[in-house]
């Protein structure tokens, strides 16, 4: 009966699906309620901001220095239809302060900092590093996760906030210094339409509610992982396509209740 | 505590990202552009405002004196109540203009004053008297196909 067995196939992994999202939950709260013991041993943080923060700089500045770039050029060869190249500045530093910074920095960071996470302590838990922790009564959560967390938490508004500073000196080196927009009314223009509380603190906020997701969905997988190499490997990958949707699915809410009517 | 090349390689990405935030907020934002100190409050009554919003600027001669604060309709006279802030440096006469201006073609909306002769200066909580409304382009046209028409029956 294959009709049945596709049924069932569908039915096991809708329950699957929502099991390992209350699992999730409970790791989550479990992550926050162990977080006091890292941050009295806050050179775990520090050691884990290496890792994810510092090691994400150049992919970071490269990339938001290149989107810049072509927001530029984009934004210089539809505005200059309409006369108005001068809104150049205002484009490039509202889309980047507003959208692209907070999502392509965080896809970004999912890639680069979430997938490594997933596969340490993936891997962790396959040469059952995680087991004997737990042996000589250190709580794994507290010494393995809850650093990571708060690392990434921390990490990704700057990180953001890089992406977005570069990639406005991006649009302006293509803008101003190469296409010849007027330098003074790339910036006044831009000064005069971004609002630092309604789009710079909202970008901030939008980063930070990615990076909690990212390093929670990054951890959550590699906990959960199947100690096998195929589990490990499995579970980065999931890390990198389940934060990915879940940023893009969440700007989209955030940016809903942000900024609507303006 | 041992100080590591770790620690360092930290600290310079915090600085680097609160540094990146400080200067989206200057020079990107406009946390550090025009900070009125003390400003007095005046409001004047619009016929039609247009498209004239909260926070828009006004300027004198082209020289930004101040915002729009608050825009309503007054329910007696069923006109736009605009009230403004403006700049306790800036004073103007009573009979000041206060003019509803677009910058540009399609450019957004300002109000533009334009001083008055008289010797007393407005204090703060009056009222601008001599208000000119926002030009709306579809009365323009209306008048203009009228006037054509009118023009296009007369000779004969």
């Amino acid at each position: 009966m294959p009709f049945t067995h596709t049924l069932q196939v569908i039915g096991h992994r809708t329950i699957d699906a929502v099991w390992r999202i209350g699992l999730a939950t409970r790791f989550f709260a479990l992550t926050l309620m162990y977080s006091g013991t890292s941050f009295r041993r806050f050179h775990l943080i520090i050691k884990e901001l290496f890792s994810t923060g510092v090691m994400s700089l150049i992919i970071i500045i490269v990339a938001g220095l290149f989107v810049g770039m072509v927001l530029g050029l984009q934004g210089y060869e539809t505005l200059q239809r309409y006369g108005s190249e001068s809104a150049l500045g205002v484009m490039v530093a509202l889309g980047l302060v507003r959208e692209l910074g907070p999502v392509v920095a965080a896809l970004l960071f999912a890639s680069r900092a979430g997938s490594a996470m997933t596969a340490e302590i993936g891997l962790m838990k396959a040469t059952e590093q995680i087991s004997a922790m737990e042996m000589m009564a250190v709580n794994p959560i507290a010494r393995i996760v809850a650093p990571r967390f708060w690392a990434g938490v921390i990490s990704m508004p700057l990180l953001a906030a890089m992406f977005s500073a570069v990639g406005v000196f991006g649009g302006y080196f293509v803008g101003v210094i190469q296409i010849g927009v007027d330098e003074g009314s790339f910036w006044s223009q831009m000064q005069a339409a971004v609002d630092f509380r309604e789009d710079i603190l909202n970008g901030v906020l939008k980063s930070f509610v990615f990076g909690t997701v990212v390093t929670v969905i990054a951890l959550f997988e590699g906990f959960d992982a199947p100690p096998t190499a195929e589990g490990v490997s499995g579970a980065t990958t999931r890390t990198v396509v389940t934060s990915s949707l879940a940023i893009l699915m969440l700007d989209f809410v955030l940016t809903a209740i942000m900024f609507r009517g303006n | 505590m041992e100080r590591t090349t770790l620690d360092l390689w930290v600290g310079i990405f915090v600085v680097a990202g609160i540094a990146a935030l400080v200067m989206l907020a200057m020079k990107v934002g406009n946390l550090s552009s025009y900070n009125m100190s003390e400003t007095y409050q005046v409001h004047a009554y619009f016929s039609n405002i247009g498209g004239l919003k909260p926070k828009a600027s006004i300027k004198s001669a082209g020289v930004l004196v101040g915002r729009v604060t608050d825009i309503k309709l007054d329910m007696q006279r069923y006109e736009a109540d605009v009230v403004m802030n403006l700049d306790k440096r800036y004073q103007f006469p009573k009979d000041t203009f206060a003019d509803i201006l677009t910058s540009g073609l399609l450019g957004e909306q300002y109000i533009g004053l334009v001083a008055g002769g008289d010797s007393d200066m407005l204090q703060n909580g009056e009222q601008i008297k001599k208000t000119q409304s926002a030009v709306v382009l579809e009365d323009l046209i209306g008048k203009f196909i009228y006037n054509k028409a009118e023009e296009s029956v007369k000779p004969k």
